[in-house]
């Protein structure tokens, strides 16, 4: 039952093969027992879960059930969900219990889904393995010795140790996609706006998108259903219709123009990776999409812009975490300096500090034009390069990462390196296109997730060439070895 | 040395929306502390902004008032800094692109002649909450029900070159933003306050002198005093040989006088960069039209319209429109007063605004109506009671005692105006005087004083005083 995808079960609890209280009951159990291995959630939430679950079953009894309805999920804990504590990952917001909850949220609460928890993260969704998290590094079910990928690694473990049948992650500058990739799974990060960022605790605001981390293209395509929308109480949110997602997911692919950006296949990509990927576009190519080079010419400055943009609009997201309001706050301040010096400073660690500091610097008086605004020039350039490449191309692919999931602390100590992982996600952040990885096979028995980018609010195209992939190879499909 | 003294103002006027800038909370003054203070107010973990369009319509419509630029395209900032009152760490504000730029206003200065002050910018902010240091025990209350109540700060030009300048432009923009109904104007309650950034220099010299920014001005009295007091201060400075640093200070009312908060080297850097919460505010020139059309009538046309409808003269004109209550206030009398303008004129700038400032009353608050006045107006123009019972008659209507026409018939003040009976009483007192007679007739024409008074004695008052004036001068000749 574990390895039923969203889809699946919808039918199983339609068709009254399950109940919603059963299938809960069966993975809060699970959780109990397994997640000792992966640390995957925080917190786990088993009264409210039973209690949706409950309702879920009546309404299906009803007999106006969506799809999600009775579907158990796990929240990336960056969502704000009411009345239960929301850490993002953070020592910080340890105590903060939230009094509201995110409109992701609350849209998967509309469709009746379960929440079964909160799902451990990288400290405010900065990090790339998953080991910035106040609680404790997460591990890959692959390899319990490797990182899951970061910052929705609790969510991607969950999934991929089958403790969710899904999950919802964020993704700033891969957080959704470089996890999924580590971990065997299909993420999805849509294009800025089409998702609510209320609620969801910010980041780098310009950046930030939510989306699903699933088995399959096409639980993504149902998760989106649900979480894509305008939202009025965000104003960068898009007002534009929303499409079913699961409406496109077989049409054929033949005649379909791939976009393989030169830059991603030259250097810095292992070996068994780029092996990966080039069996993956051959699947494609007999599907009949035909393969077109393309350049993203700009696409080098991509991790120097965005590790300005990103820690300015942090260093900034992140000063109301200052334990006046809510939060952590040191024990006997002398003055109010000394409450926010020590306030902050005990509670934020080390890569968060890192970022603030390094965002404060870019945005000071004198050199915020040499650093930010340069920055933001270069995400045009980044911007019109896949402006122009999407003339020529439908989807453009590549590597989701350069390597597979590395060793637990091997790259902890060297933050360049570690902001290296994301050299391949990050400019579909910066240009605020939709992106994709999937499943694309294994090196050294360790996943391999091939990307595909797609042009503005083509979320549709992205999970119908997903889709057509995953009914043409069955690596999506494969689960841990020693999975219990 | 003679010393020329340099004076630009930053005006906060309160934008009087029903909700808040970015969130739905309501703006009422005077609620209990927090409870006006929604999860965006608070800045709670994922909280967004929702920009208010009535504050950027508000901010709109006073850019047109004063000829200014209105922005198609203006974008909000973050301003960075950490204070317990701020609760996100940063307050939305405009700095690169404010939605205005490039206004005017014309005051009347001292020598009486019109002076333009320009306006540099105004631009559209979130005020902050409020600190409350007494009252609990060593620490500090936070009250967050002030947190995103939308400001707009005006800019001026530093074209002021003294305190009264200073005071009639930030009277002329209290007006304004009354008349245009974007702010309440209540000072008392902070919806409209100042900064003043002063310097001097020595009469002749081009450049700037330093300049110390004065906080803290919440009253026309404070901000003439303040900013004389931080004129002398910088010119005794100055000539004991001494710099003037750049710097903030604080106006204190109760000591009258300012203090140094923050030199410039402890200026926050405030690390602005455009919040990328917020979409820039896009503005079509229909909007910028559809705002010009909803423009009411500005102090400066009513002015002119009072002296060509009601023929006043310019000074009337001025006084009675420099706010708009007061002018509204005009209007509703002139109704009810058969469109008397000289004496209902005469009569808002005496007897009226002496009782509404010795009481301490606002005008929207004064216990006589419009139509009380315009009342009582009509029977003085229609000589039942003379301008010196209508005094009586005033005071009656302001505790409340009725209509002047009641009061007239209740305390019978109405006019004496028969002839017989007033020579019947000029008789008497010419007989019961001879020696003033004599004197009258022998050229004191000053006595002719005490037999008007003697008369109106006599009437209680009551006597037409145009009928005395003539019966006597007739009858004194002998």
């Amino acid at each position: 039952m574990f390895e039923k995808t969203v889809s699946e079960l919808a039918k199983a609890l339609q068709n009254k093969a399950i109940s919603s209280v059963e299938l809960t009951q069966a993975y809060l159990d699970r959780i109990e027992k397994l997640d000792g291995n992966y640390n995957s959630y925080i917190t786990v939430t088993p009264e409210i879960a039973l209690q949706q679950a409950k309702q879920a079953d009546e309404r299906i009894a009803a007999g106006h059930a969506e799809t999600l309805t009775g579907i158990p999920l796990a929240q990336k804990d960056i969502f704000c969900t009411n009345g239960v504590k929301t850490s993002c990952g953070s020592k910080m917001l340890d105590n903060f219990v939230s009094p509201y909850d995110a409109t992701v949220v609350n849209k998967f609460n509309q469709a009746g889904a379960v929440m079964l928890g909160k799902t451990n993260m990288d400290e405010f969704a900065m990090g790339s393995s998953n080991e910035t998290s106040f609680y404790g590094p997460v591990k890959n079910p692959w390899n319990v010795e490797t990182v899951p990928g970061g910052s929705s690694g609790g969510s991607a473990a969950a999934v991929a140790a089958q403790l969710a049948p899904a999950a919802s992650g964020t993704d700033t500058g891969g957080s959704i996609r470089q996890p999924a990739a580590l971990c065997n799974l299909t993420g999805l990060k849509p294009t800025y706006g089409r998702v609510s960022r209320y609620g969801m605790i910010a980041f780098a605001s310009s950046l930030d998108q939510a989306g699903p981390m699933t088995k399959t293209a096409e639980d993504a395509a149902i998760l989106l259903n649900t979480m894509a929308g305008f939202d009025e109480k965000d104003s960068t949110c898009v007002n534009r219709s929303v499409p079913d997602y699961t409406a496109d997911l077989n049409n054929n692919l033949s005649g379909l123009k791939i976009g393989l950006p030169k830059e991603y296949f030259e250097k810095g990509m292992d070996t068994d990776v780029a092996k990966n990927i080039d069996e993956a576009i051959n699947v494609y190519k007999k599907a009949g999409a035909e393969i077109v080079e393309i350049s993203l010419p700009n696409s080098g400055l991509s991790v120097p812009a965005y590790y300005v943009v990103a820690p300015a609009e942090a260093s900034s997201n992140l000063s109301r975490f200052d334990g006046v309001r809510f939060g952590y706050r040191c024990e006997n301040p002398v003055d109010l300096e000394d409450f926010y010096k020590r306030s902050r400073g005990e509670a934020f660690g080390e890569e968060v500090k890192r970022r603030i500091m390094v965002g404060t610097y870019a945005l000071s008086s004198g050199f915020y034009d040499a650093y930010y605004l340069q920055a933001q020039k270069i995400r045009q350039l980044i911007s019109q390069d896949f402006k122009l490449a999407f003339e020529e191309v439908d989807v453009i692919m590549g590597p989701t990462t350069p390597s597979t999931a590395f060793k637990i602390g091997e790259k902890s100590n060297d933050p360049v390196t570690m902001y290296l992982s994301d050299i391949y996600t990050i400019a579909v952040n910066l240009a605020g296109l939709p992106g994709m990885s999937i499943p694309a096979g294994f090196a050294n028995n360790m996943p391999v997730g091939l990307q595909i980018i797609g042009n503005y609010f083509d979320e549709a195209r992205l999970l119908n060439v997903a889709h057509q992939f995953q009914t043409m190879t069955d690596w999506h499909t494969k689960t841990p070895e020693d999975l219990a | 040395m003679e010393w020329e003294v340099v004076i630009g103002l930053e005006i906060h006027a309160q934008l009087a929306t029903k909700s808040k800038i970015f969130s739905g909370a309501s703006t009422a003054y005077g609620a209990e502390p927090n409870t006006q203070a929604c999860t965006v107010d608070l800045g709670l973990p994922g909280v967004l902004p929702v920009v208010n369009k009535e504050a950027v319509a508000m901010g709109a419509k006073f850019g047109l008032a004063v000829g200014a630029q209105v922005a198609k395209r203006s974008i909000f900032d973050r301003k960075n800094y950490f204070y317990p009152d701020s609760p996100k760490g940063y307050q939305i504000s405009q700095l690169y692109h404010p939605i205005v730029e490039h206004g005017k206003i014309d005051i009347e200065s001292e020598n009486g002649k019109t002076k333009t002050i320009g306006i540099t910018r105004a631009h559209l902010e979130e005020d902050a909450g409020k600190s409350l240091h007494e009252d609990f025990d060593g620490m500090t209350g936070i009250d967050l029900n002030r947190a995103g109540t939308p400001l707009i700060e005006i800019v001026s030009e530093p074209d002021m070159r003294s305190a009264k300048e200073a005071v009639a432009y930030m009277r002329k923009i209290h007006s304004l933003v009354q008349y245009l109904e974007i702010c309440d104007g209540n000072m008392q309650e902070g919806s409209f306050r100042c900064d003043a950034n002063v310097s001097v220099r020595p009469v002749g010299q081009k450049e700037f002198g330093t300049r110390a920014e004065v906080k803290n001005i919440n009253s026309f009295r404070f901000v003439e005093k303040a900013i004389n007091h931080e004129i002398e201060r910088q010119i005794e400075i100055i000539e004991d040989g001494g710099k003037i640093v750049q710097e903030t200070r604080l106006y204190d009312a109760d000591k009258d006088e300012t203090r140094s908060m923050r030199s410039k080297e402890d200026e926050n850097d405030y690390r602005y960069f455009p919040d990328p919460d917020l979409l820039p505010i896009e503005i079509d020139d229909d909007y910028i039209q559809a705002i010009k059309d909803s423009l009411p009538e500005l102090p400066h046309e009513k002015k002119q319209r009072f002296i060509d409808e009601y023929k006043l003269n310019s000074i009337d004109a001025d006084v009675l429109t420099a706010q708009k209550a007061v002018s509204d206030f005009f209007e509703a009398t002139l109704k009810a007063a058969d469109n008397n303008a000289k004496l209902a004129a005469n009569w808002m700038q005496g007897e009226v605004m002496s009782a509404l400032n010795k009481n301490a009353i606002e005008i929207n608050n004064c216990p006589i109506s419009p139509e009380l006045l315009g009342g009582m107006i009509l029977r003085i123009a229609d000589n039942t009671i003379s301008g010196k019972i209508a005094k009586t008659v005033f005071e009656a209507m302001w505790n409340g005692e009725g209509s002047a026409d009641e009061i007239i018939e209740q305390k019978g003040l109405k006019q004496v105006t028969d002839t017989g009976l007033i020579e019947k009483v000029i008789d008497e007192i010419i007989a019961n005087n001879q020696g003033q007679v004599e004197q009258y007739r022998s050229g004191k024409e000053k006595v002719f004083g005490f037999f008007v008074g003697q008369t109106m004695k006599a009437t209680q008052g009551k006597a037409n005083p145009q009928q005395v004036n003539e019966i006597l001068k007739a009858k004194l000749k002998g």
